[in-house]
């Protein structure tokens, strides 16, 4: 057979993906190193890339400072649930592997420019940073710790919403999350939600809607019910700024709207100025 | 509008219970409630004489003439008084509050209504509250606090409503809001999982010092379709859903999440609502003569606790 006729084994392709960075918003290519050092913020359209939960510590906690708690409290199964393709216990432990952390929030101690904080990140990657029994103890660990230290508490949330199959274990997490960070706040402590693309569903509807500041990314998703829901219930179509940071903030739901690369310069500026912390 | 009892049939259920037998035996449900012998003259919900499966729960927490919010309201108080707005944009029809007098108790009832003609249902959205009936609920909830009066809360909602106007007014902010002031309220809350307890808009009212559910009642993080649709990508596949989200008072129990089953008549509360209301009723009396004996400071710590446990597993 001649060379020409022959298929090729596999399709020919070039790996642009290991090079180049596409926007998911305007399809702008950028070099990865560049979009990278742009804290993997778009340079054409601005939009903000989702940052891992240890990608958001190093964004926010003075180098070194970041000490995880609460690392030992891990995703469970109390339903020990099954869907039609898998198990959830074998799918947690797959998703634990591949993103090396324990939960879908990372919490810690840190200094935010040589703030005291306890500092928590959600991790899209895992489980799409559904918030399930391990989240919601992770955050009551974390809250807890910043009572007990007196220091403000910073959550940077990334969820789509309620582990579905950690049941009705998981809604009562929103009930427990926002129980502890009422205790906090009813003891004059700061507490700081910072919200980033997507912050919807349940966890939208507990812990990243209470904050003392309600802060948000630029042209991220947060809102309640999903789009596809909403225009089947009420049979229209929804404007395209619905549930954006900038619809929130119009509508009154957000305090301010802050750049990632001015995130962690705005963080000190507030609770220095709150606090009056050194 | 308050239908009291024995409501009139005017269609059978809406869906026909799936016939399907649950796919795995394994997951089957701890047993308790064999007894599917056909009620007489309701074909609804009832079915062959099989085991009661998950599925055939979902049915009677959604049977039409399940007892709703308005008829326990004209059972128990006929004069019960209304108290409307959230006082920031709407009164939200959705969402009940005022204050109602039970068995000689003084209490500030809150809770999701939902309509029985189809003018009410429409009215009242199906109970599914927008953001204003979640602020109402919470303003008429702090006069309980206000004057030293117990709380109860009825929850029946397939969810909060999702539309454009709830969004823009702040669905989520309006739930997550509750949560947290209801988790330091200085009152005793009774909360009552009567029919479907759907989500984020059923625990916008569901934060409390007991938590009580009907035997047929169900209480979900999502709802079997919505579970199914996503996890199986089948809305159709809602029994093996509902089964795996394992949303029966029977295994709530079990896991620590509600603190007490009211039981129900033979296949279900619609069966026998004149009765089903009472035991409601008696089971909330005694839940608030147990709470008032509690000093309120250590009842909101207690709250705190019990909430904080839940989903903490050792091993």
């Amino acid at each position: 057979m001649a060379w020409f006729t022959k298929a090729p084994e596999a399709p020919l392709r070039v790996p642009t993906e290991a090079l180049w960075n596409v926007c998911k918003k305007c399809g702008a290519y950028t070099p990865k190193d560049e979009y990278a050092a742009n804290l993997k913020v778009c340079p054409v359209c601005g939009a903000h890339g989702r940052l891992s939960a240890r990608e958001r510590i190093a964004l926010l906690a003075d180098k070194g400072s970041f000490k995880e708690i609460a690392a030992d409290v891990i995703a469970h199964d109390p339903l020990t649930f099954h869907d039609a393709k898998e198990a959830y216990a074998e799918k947690v432990a797959a998703t634990r592997e591949k993103t090396g952390i324990g939960e879908s929030i990372v919490v810690g101690t840190a200094t935010l420019d040589k703030i005291p904080v306890v500092l928590g990140a959600m991790d899209f990657r895992f489980m799409g940073g559904s918030l399930g029994s391990g989240t919601g103890e992770r955050i009551l660990q974390a809250a807890e710790t910043a009572r007990k230290l007196k220091c403000p508490l910073v959550l940077c949330t990334a969820s789509g919403g309620a582990r579905m199959q950690e049941g009705l274990v998981s809604l009562m997490q929103m009930a427990k999350t926002c129980a502890a960070i009422q205790r906090l706040r009813d003891e004059g402590l700061l507490y700081i939600s910072v919200m980033t693309d997507p912050t919807t569903g349940g966890v939208s509807a507990s812990f990243a809607m209470v904050g003392d500041l309600n802060i948000a990314e630029p042209k991220t998703l947060i809102g309640f019910a999903g789009r596809r829901v909403i225009e089947t219930t009420i049979k229209q179509k929804l404007p395209p700024e619905f549930q954006t940071s900038e619809y929130l903030l119009e509508h009154g739901f957000l305090d301010k709207i802050v750049a990632r690369k001015d995130l962690k310069a705005y963080l000190a500026k507030t609770i220095r100025f709150l606090t009056a912390a050194k | 509008m308050a239908t009291t009892k024995k409501p009139v049939a005017k269609k059978p259920a809406a869906k026909a219970p799936a016939k399907k037998p649950a796919a795995k035996p394994a997951a089957k449900k701890p047993a308790a409630k064999a007894t599917a012998k056909k009620p007489a003259a309701k074909p609804a919900a009832a079915k062959k004489a099989t085991a009661h499966t998950t599925w055939d729960t979902v049915q009677i927490a959604r049977h039409p003439n399940r007892p709703l919010l308005i008829d326990y309201l004209a059972a128990w108080d006929p004069q019960a008084n209304e108290l409307h707005g959230d006082r920031l944009v709407a009164d939200d029809p959705a969402m009940f509050a005022g204050l109602v007098n039970i068995g000689g108790e003084r209490v500030v009832l809150v809770g999701h209504r939902k309509g029985r003609t189809t003018e009410e249902k429409i009215a009242y959205r199906f109970g599914m509250a927008n953001p204003d009936g979640y602020r109402k609920a919470m303003r008429i909830m702090r006069l309980a606090e206000k004057f030293h009066l117990p709380i109860v809360t009825l929850v029946d909602t397939s969810g909060a409503f999702p539309g454009l106007d709830a969004e823009a007014r702040g669905q989520a902010e309006a739930i997550a809001k509750n949560l947290a002031d209801m988790s330091v309220l200085k009152a005793p809350i009774v909360v009552v999982v009567t029919g479907e307890g759907g989500s984020g808009g059923a625990l916008g009212i569901a934060v409390g010092d007991r938590i009580l559910m009907l035997e047929h009642a169900i209480y979900s993080v999502i709802s079997p379709e919505g579970c199914a649709s996503i996890l199986w990508r089948d809305g159709h596949m809602a029994p093996q859903a509902a089964e795996a989200l394992k949303l029966t008072s029977d295994w709530l129990k079990k896991l620590g999440l509600i603190d007490e089953i009211i039981p129900e008549p033979k296949g279900g509360a619609q069966n026998a609502p004149a009765k089903t209301i009472e035991d409601v009723k008696q089971a909330i009396l005694k839940a608030i003569r147990e709470l008032k004996k509690i000093p309120v400071e250590k009842l909101v710590e207690q709250r705190y606790a019990k909430f904080a446990a839940m989903g903490r597993f050792s091993d």
